[in-house]
């Protein structure tokens, strides 16, 4: 039995040739081999990524689908479960704690649906890419593929979850006397430039939680906090007008209350103008880029050592 | 073989190659959450309750293309992880590996779903691969008779959950072998499923081989690795422990392991 721990060279028991002698590395240049799992080029990146867009969208639509696929009533769910929330937050909200006071009742229901559905859309991008990498390490280490599709898969996915609650949306707004009008086309922008963002910050926190799964267990803490900061169940301006105007400001620039306010000013005739903060649309496009493409880019940054364990 | 000197052409070449899982041991060692707390707290060295562990201790080799190569070694030697970071899937401690082109592990299971019927995981799965919408769609119905999932009704189009054991070992399976691969690496018990399907298998692997540049087979059993593979690595404890010709390598572990 012979012992070729060092190189490996003596069993094989080749003639010598022109490869003798070289280090593996200029072995590997002269062949043009390249490193294995190594991290590509941004551009090359962004062109892989398109390369799977077919494997992205039918990833988050098998997921949207498996979710309900066991239920008795199947897809209604899809519906069903936003609707059923809504209604949770109303008896609480609306009818025992009259969070709603300062507005007519035609304004608050479909200002607090509004304000849920847009929120729950942030929220479970987020708690999804937390889970993105370290949720399925099995798919990560027995395929290739861009590790970004997987972020970039579930934001999608909750995408078509918010389609699906826009649907009870609609009808809310039509049923308490909002008919569409032009103005209900300014939620295609809206979320649109809600989707970026989401998708960096579901980047982000995938690559963090690649590195710490405790992440999930935190999340839910952070996400009820920013929720209650974002005035999902009451307006803003209206409850802190004792307060200094910077805190109100600052509640008010927060991403996720742009992105609600922005759709309540779109589908709520009653919601005006003044209810938005200034230079609105410059923040909802400026937090949709600075979050988008930061996200891309840190994501990115980490690629090659996804699906260590 | 006369042009043995100048005609090798290197796909793979793996330099001192090191891999260490960090594990979580979260239930590991005291139990307890006050044990755990007093381990953060005096953290040296990893970060708290991570336990390291070196599947893969300096493996270095070289691939040549139409070589097929077989990995032995007892369960936990570090077989198939060191196949994986050849595939580039886990990424190395230390050490690098070259390849040509992109080598890949022949299996899909991770990517499909058992609440989707056996029709949609075939898309996914293909896709998962990186095939595209078009090749898929050529090759459907050649996955699904190969599978041999419709031979007892239509079960394609009933949800996965739905199969027995055997039928889902079966198509994925036929997923996983619908693609052509430069550098194909084929885990051991792949090829389950009745008799008659294993020799099917058995077929397809063979003819993926013949279209591969280099295969890299993982098995325990000695004799598929004597019909397949020219070149023998054994593995013990993460450490390459002999790397040659099959016969003269698998005698060798025969030996010691008191096989027959």
């Amino acid at each position: 039995m012979s012992d070729t721990t060092h190189d490996g060279a003596l069993a094989t028991s080749k003639p010598p040739s022109a490869d003798e002698g070289l280090s593996p590395a200029e072995l590997a240049k002269k062949y043009g081999l390249s490193v294995s799992g190594a991290r590509p080029s941004l551009p090359e990146y962004v062109r892989q990524l398109w390369g799977r867009r077919h494997f992205i969208l039918a990833f988050s639509r098998a997921k949207l689908v498996a979710q309900y696929s066991q239920a008795k009533l199947g897809q209604v769910w899809q519906v069903a479960t936003p609707l059923l929330n809504a209604v949770v937050y109303w008896l609480i909200f609306g009818l025992i704690l009259g969070a709603g006071r300062e507005m007519p009742e035609g304004v608050y229901v479909p200002f607090l649906m509004m304000g849920i559905f847009v929120f729950t859309f942030t929220q479970s991008s987020l708690m999804a890419g937390v889970r993105a990498i370290s949720g399925n390490l099995g798919l990560v280490r027995a395929l290739h593929f861009p590790r970004a599709s997987l972020p970039i898969s579930f934001s999608l996915q909750q995408l078509q979850q918010l389609l699906y609650s826009m649907v009870v949306v609609f009808i809310i707004a039509v049923s308490f006397g909002n008919y569409p009008k032009l103005s209900w086309l300014l939620v295609i922008p809206t979320l649109a430039l809600q989707f970026v963002f989401n998708t960096g910050l579901a980047m982000i926190f995938a690559r963090l939680g690649s590195k710490t799964p405790d992440l999930a267990q935190l999340m839910p803490f952070v996400m009820r906090t920013w929720m209650y900061a974002s005035g999902v169940m009451f307006p803003i301006a209206a409850y802190l007008k004792d307060q200094p105007a910077w805190i109100s400001d600052v509640l008010l620039w927060n991403p996720v209350a742009i992105y609600m306010d922005l759709i309540r000013f779109a589908l709520i005739d009653d919601y005006a103008a003044s209810n938005l903060p200034p230079h609105v649309w410059a923040f909802a496009v400026g937090w949709a880029v600075v979050i988008g493409l930061g996200g891309f880019v840190y994501f990115w940054k980490a690629e090659e050592r996804y699906g260590r364990g | 073989m006369a042009d043995n000197t100048e005609g090798r052409v290197p796909t793979v070449i793996a330099d001192d190659v090191h891999i260490v899982y960090r594990v979580n041991a979260g239930g590991g060692g005291k139990g307890s959450a006050t044990a755990a707390l007093s381990k953060i707290i005096r953290r040296k060295g990893d970060a708290p309750g991570v336990r390291r562990v070196h599947a893969v201790r300096g493996v270095s080799f070289t691939a040549y293309r139409g070589e097929a190569i077989g990995l032995i070694g007892s369960n936990g030697s570090g077989k198939s992880t060191l196949l994986r970071a050849i595939a580039g899937l886990l990424p190395c401690e230390s050490g690098k590996v070259y390849t040509d082109g992109q080598p890949s592990l022949l299996g899909v299971n991770a990517a499909l779903m058992n609440d989707l019927t056996g029709e949609r995981n075939v898309m996914l799965g293909g896709l998962a691969m990186g095939m595209s919408r078009e090749q898929i769609r050529e090759r459907y119905q050649d996955i699904v008779d190969f599978s041999g999932i419709n031979e007892k009704g239509d079960f394609i189009s009933l949800p996965m959950r739905t199969y027995s054991s055997g039928m889902a070992a079966r198509l994925r399976f036929s997923i996983a072998a619908a693609k052509d691969h430069d550098v194909l690496m084929i885990d051991e018990a792949l090829a389950t499923g009745d008799r008659k399907f294993q020799i099917r298998s058995e077929e397809r692997i063979r003819e993926l081989r013949k279209k591969a540049g280099t295969v890299f087979l993982v098995s325990h059993s000695n004799s598929s690795i004597r019909d397949t593979c020219d070149r023998v690595l054994w593995l013990e404890k993460g450490e390459l422990l002999m790397d040659g010709p099959t016969e003269e390598v698998v005698s060798a572990y025969e030996k010691e392991t008191g096989g027959h």
